[in-house]
């Protein structure tokens, strides 16, 4: 008996042992590529630090000076319009082309593929696309927006429009990638439930707001945390859309892109950088966590 | 008659149906279709007013010299050579790290699951720094090498490897073990050719994701012959924007490629992410 025990633990341990052999180079990697550079990055935070070297130690400095610029709240101001803009758009937008797509007419490969293109696209390239669309002078969206009576405006030069130009082409690219997993969620959904609702005499409309969305919440919920955190870390379109060193630049400018501008384009500002990076962990932290509180609550009241 | 009536579909509810999906192929597409008129135009047609739809003749001379600015088979090299290091490493690092947390029991296991899950919660930027002084350190900037490296330790796909693994019925690892396979063996012979699936969405979800990032090649890659393409791109702006023809035509071969990849393997694209959506 006693030995059939040994036996049995020597092969837990066996197991146990491999597993951690298994586990080991993804864990190592972690610790190299995140869990240091998140300790070392915190540290930085608390350093007035250069391109080279590691600079000096300034205690709470970062943090103050951070309250005390106008472009850093100018910046976390643009992102939180970016995600309030944009999050409600493309989960509305996403849903209701998905809906038309989930239909059974003709040719909907065709406009499945031509949705979702912009899904798939480098977000450089629809960059310098857009950008062109967007165009003063020679640009199409002026030229629609002329022919439909409005006047020509300056998209990516004008410290007013600017921010609606990158929730314009933001809200595109990102309705296309949610357009298809909404759409999966929506096929995901039993077709007998239509099949009975449309026997007792339910319309469309009653479908769609009494079957396909109550069943598709957790897929909402899910694409709302999400985007929220997509948008939140915004930065390739403002980056390439809007010619920097100009004030369109500052106006239009997220976290991210201040981030970036002060770790890696200014020759002092690198450990301010960090604490930029900071503040932003912290506020898409406290965010998702929120997100989660509500989840749970809701699916306690739903029970 | 009867299948329609299931549907509810009125001629008029179609036909509104079709206005509505031509109206919005037409915002997701015509943009694509207008890069692609404009990379075809002299520089006169771009800039003429009132707006030219279709040049006279076919510029094809802009692709031959937006291509003499940009060395774009490097960039495409690049950047696939970067997938490929992506993509394999990840399949060794990640599924094999999936495969203990789907079938193996240690001690700690779940304190280091919730770990990785609290990791994966911080946003990027918050490492990019320290990344960046460490490949200084170990030389790996303007390296390909460099690029791929940060990207191998993916959190993400690690939970959806898992997740593969775990709709394989158990019973065929213990037939495997009754005939004295290894775990290794189990991992490598038994179960990853039954995951294919998921190793497809694994390759095709980092293949995006190397192929949209922008910041971290910006950032570890200055040199123009290590640079992806996105990077690549990037730098169109500001040097040539003047001359939007030419420009159009270096985003035509940029995202050309993927459309027609995208096209032809798009049930694998599309399944792939859906999965992207299927955490949570």
């Amino acid at each position: 008996m006693k030995q059939k025990s040994t036996h049995f633990n020597r092969l837990k341990r066996y197991e146990a042992g491999t597993a951690y052999l298994f586990v080991l180079p993804m864990l190592a990697g972690l610790l190299i590529f995140s869990i240091i550079p998140f300790v070392q990055n915190i540290l930085y935070s608390f350093r007035k630090m250069g391109t080279f070297g590691e600079g000096t130690f300034v205690g709470l400095k970062n943090y103050r000076d951070l309250l005390q610029d106008e472009t850093f709240w100018l910046a976390l101001k643009n992102t939180f319009f970016y995600a309030i803009v944009g999050v409600p758009l493309v989960i509305i937008l996403s849903i209701f082309f998905a809906n038309l797509l989930n239909k059974n007419i003709r040719g909907r490969t065709i406009y499945r593929t031509l949705l979702y293109i912009p899904a798939i696209t480098m977000p450089a390239a629809i960059s310098i696309l857009w950008r062109w669309i967007l165009n003063y002078q020679y640009g199409i969206f002026n030229y629609f927006m002329e022919k439909l009576g409005l006047p020509r405006v300056s998209w990516l030069g004008d410290v007013k429009f600017v921010r609606w130009a990158i929730i314009l082409v933001l809200v595109w690219s990102m309705v296309s990638y949610y357009t298809i997993i909404m759409l999966a969620a929506m096929q995901g959904i039993d077709r007998s439930y239509y099949e009975a609702a449309r026997i007792d005499g339910a319309t469309n409309r009653q479908l769609f707001f009494k079957i396909t969305l109550p069943l598709l919440g957790p897929m909402i919920f899910f694409s709302m945390i999400m985007v929220t955190i997509g948008i939140l870390q915004i930065f390739d379109f403002i980056y390439l859309m809007v010619d920097r060193d100009t004030l369109p630049y500052t106006y239009s400018m997220s976290l991210v892109t201040y981030f970036y501008e002060c770790a890696f384009n200014k020759s002092s500002m690198r450990g301010y950088g960090a604490a930029i990076s900071v503040v932003l962990a912290v506020i898409i932290m406290i965010i998702t966590i929120i997100q989660m509180v509500v989840k749970k609550y809701w699916i306690k009241t739903e029970e | 008659m009867k299948r329609n009536r299931l549907q509810g579909e009125s001629p008029l509810s179609r036909v509104l149906n079709h206005v509505l999906l031509i109206f919005a192929s037409f915002l997701a597409f015509g943009p694509f279709v207008w890069m692609f008129l404009t990379s075809i135009k002299t520089y006169e047609e771009t800039i003429r007013i009132p707006l030219k739809f279709l040049p006279d003749v076919a510029q094809w001379n802009n692709y031959a010299t937006i291509s003499a600015k940009l060395n774009f088979p490097r960039l495409y090299l690049n950047t696939i050579l970067v997938t490929i290091m992506a993509v394999l490493g990840q399949l060794l690092i990640v599924t094999l790290c999936a495969y203990a947390f789907a079938r193996l029991r240690f001690p700690g296991k779940n304190v280091i699951f919730l770990g990785m899950l609290a990791l994966m919660m911080i946003p990027g930027q918050i490492f990019t720094i320290p990344r960046f002084k460490l490949m200084v350190k170990l030389g790996l900037t303007n390296t390909l090498v460099g690029l791929a490296l940060p990207n191998l330790f993916n959190i993400f796909g690690m939970f959806l490897m898992r997740q593969f693994f775990s709709t394989i019925p158990r019973e065929l690892d213990e037939a495997a073990r009754i005939d004295g396979c290894s775990f290794f063996r189990i991992y490598w012979n038994v179960l990853l050719p039954l995951v294919k699936p998921g190793l497809t969405t694994l390759a095709i979800l980092t293949m995006l994701s190397t192929w949209k990032d922008l910041m971290w090649p910006l950032i570890n890659n200055s040199d123009a012959s290590k640079m992806t393409l996105a990077a690549g791109l990037a730098m169109l702006i500001g040097e040539h924007t003047t001359y939007y023809e030419q420009v159009m035509a270096g985003g035509v071969i940029a995202v050309l490629p993927l459309i027609v990849l995208f096209v032809i393997f798009q049930k694998q694209f599309v399944e792939s992410i859906a999965h992207s959506g299927i955490k949570g």
